[in-house]
């Protein structure tokens, strides 16, 4: 088995005396699909900003990619976080005011790779979602589920190593998440690594691996 | 990040508000407008009153002299001058300026017949000098001096109230009692206003009015040449004596007259000019902050989406920036507008300082950048967390 594509290794995130994270360990191989599951308060987004970069642990060691990430500094860490993960958000984060293609685009404006060729790439990750359709819309023409797709496809445009999804279908009626749940099954068969913060027993149970956090602690299911 | 991505994202944020970047941009049209106009106002106004002064005052070069100083001949030599176009000598005194004068030698007891006039005795180029008009009859020669012809010439408002229109049938005035042939009237004074209301009269007259020698030499002189001729004159007039004796009253240098014009306006209304550009200044930067905040969301995603703090500060700052150079450029074309717009109304000579029209819209883009500066730093250091929460 290669390198995981995250290695959390005893890792505390604390606010002043509130204790958010407590020794959280955890090991995510490329290609799983992971689902975190707890009730709110529990640490979810703590862990979720510790794993997407955007936190950093109050101790502990955390590789991303085989790279410790602790110990980076704030652009290496935003380079790393642009290059290596894709984010899903509960409410999509599309600009209202570009079409469905610049959003796409928009996950490649700061990275390295050159300008050209970059709308085809987005057509293509838009395929990956089923949303070719839309590419010249406004986001405020599609529904919640098209929306989800098209962040989606933002997600992949810069193919990551790990889809980070914070409660993707939060804002989605039950067809909707459906739909985006089976998306995941198809891009975990592609191989992506798909890492899942959900407190909907529907969206975990899809998972191929279940971690529970409670009080800031993780349980493997 | 490349320049041209960047431009793309900066421009795709001010067109996703397109009033509210309109609005903004209007504090700086109308500081750079301000300023521009004030600048092109004062040279245009500035350029006028000089215009005007060259074409009057700037040519006027005039010597006053005490008594027995100099002669009516000692004039004559000032033509020689490079630079003089003609020289008048006059003879004025107290006593000859308030003389009785009227159009006929009947003394009506019933009747206010007679005028007080001022008698000038003054050399046959004064209309030259003056730069007068004979409105009827002409002017007296050296001949009419020489022979001591009891001839005047009336000033134009002189003649009115004396009530002679016409000089063709040779009328006479009467002046202390004696009879002296009127053979024109002179008007159309651009110096020396006051002698419209004189009896000019040859030099050889003037011992009948106690005018014995030359008061004031009027000199008028070819554009550019009053300041060296101020300083010949004296020395030409009275070789032996100190020049310092002559007084010299000679027009202020055109350039100093003219930036004492655009002092006084661009002091005034420069003032203005900058506190609307603070004025807008501080627009763009409100209203860039209140975008921030506003798209606190968006930086948190383009944070998520590798985005460093500078790429966050250089997208607002590119923003504010280009808010600044349209309002500069849009500010400039107003200003240069309106100047025009006045100088046609008032029939002036439109005058701008071409790097104005330059400087302007960079003046815009910088007080776009400098208002932008704090909103762009608010906006980098933003966690990702807190913006995306």
């Amino acid at each position: 088995m290669g390198e995981p594509v995250i290695a959390l290794d005893e890792v505390h995130r604390s606010f002043g005396p509130v204790m958010a994270l407590a020794s959280v360990s955890m090991r995510v191989e490329a290609g799983d699909y992971m689902a975190i599951v707890g009730p709110s308060g529990s640490g979810k987004s703590t862990l979720l900003n510790i794993l997407g970069l955007l936190d950093r642990p109050t101790s502990g060691s955390y590789l991303l990619d085989g790279v410790e990430t602790a110990s980076l500094k704030d652009g290496d860490r935003t380079r790393l976080r642009g290059r290596r993960i894709g984010f899903v958000f509960q409410s999509f984060h599309l600009l209202a005011h570009r079409t469905v293609a610049e959003n796409v685009m928009l996950a490649e404006v700061y990275g390295r790779r050159s300008r050209s060729g970059r709308r085809e790439r987005a057509v293509q990750a838009l395929r990956r979602v089923g949303m070719t359709h839309r590419t010249d819309f406004s986001p405020a023409t599609l529904s919640g589920g098209e929306r989800q797709r098209v962040a989606i496809a933002r997600a992949l445009m810069g193919e990551p190593s790990l889809l980070l999804c914070d409660e993707p279908t939060g804002n989605l009626d039950s067809r909707n998440t459906g739909a985006v749940l089976e998306l995941f099954d198809s891009l975990r068969a592609e191989g992506l690594t798909i890492l899942v913060i959900t407190h909907e027993d529907e969206v975990s149970s899809r998972a191929a691996r279940r971690v529970r956090i409670a009080d800031g602690a993780l349980v493997e299911e | 990040m490349g320049p041209r991505d960047l431009w793309e994202e900066a421009l795709a944020g001010m067109l996703a508000r397109p009033v509210r970047s309109a609005l903004t941009t209007l504090g700086t049209v109308l500081g750079i407008g301000t300023l521009v106009i004030t600048l092109g106002i004062a040279a245009t106004a500035g350029n006028q009153i000089v215009g005007r002064f060259d074409a009057l005052t700037a040519t006027s070069v005039i010597v006053e002299t005490p008594e027995d100083r100099v002669g009516w001949n000692d004039v004559a030599g000032l033509a020689r001058l490079n630079g003089v176009e003609s020289a008048t000598a006059l003879a004025q005194s107290e006593k000859s300026s308030n003389q009785s004068v009227t159009a006929n030698a009947v003394i009506d007891p019933t009747r206010v017949s007679g005028q007080t006039l001022a008698v000038v005795a003054a050399g046959p180029d004064l209309p030259r000098t003056v730069k007068g008009r004979i409105l009827s009859g002409r002017f007296y020669d050296g001949g009419h001096s020489a022979r001591r012809d009891r001839v005047v010439v009336l000033g134009a408002d002189a003649a009115q109230m004396l009530g002679i229109t016409d000089v063709r049938h040779a009328p006479a005035v009467f002046i202390a009692g004696r009879a002296y042939t009127v053979l024109g009237i002179l008007g159309g004074f651009q110096r020396e206003t006051s002698l419209a209301t004189a009896v000019l009269i040859p030099p050889a007259l003037g011992p009948e009015f106690g005018l014995r020698s030359v008061t004031r030499v009027l000199i008028s002189t070819r554009l550019g040449a009053a300041e060296l001729i101020a300083r010949q004159a004296p020395l030409m007039l009275d070789p032996r004596g100190g020049a310092g004796e002559l007084r010299v009253i000679a027009p202020p240098s055109p350039t100093r007259a003219k930036d004492g014009v655009q002092e006084d306006v661009n002091g005034l209304f420069l003032i203005l000019g900058l506190v609307s550009l603070v004025v807008g200044a501080v627009g763009i930067a409100n209203v860039t902050l209140v975008t921030v905040m506003e798209r606190i969301n968006e930086i948190g995603l383009r944070r998520a989406l590798g985005a460093g703090r500078r790429h966050i500060a250089y997208q607002f700052l590119t923003e504010s920036g280009f808010i600044g150079l349209i309002g500069g450029i849009v500010g400039a074309c107003l200003g240069i507008g309106v100047v025009v717009a006045v100088s046609a109304v008032k029939t002036w000579t439109p005058v701008l300082d071409l790097r104005l029209a330059l400087v302007s819209p960079l003046a815009g883009a910088l007080v776009g950048l400098l208002a932008g500066l704090y909103p762009a730093l608010r906006a980098a250091r933003m966690e990702p967390v807190e913006a995306l929460r």
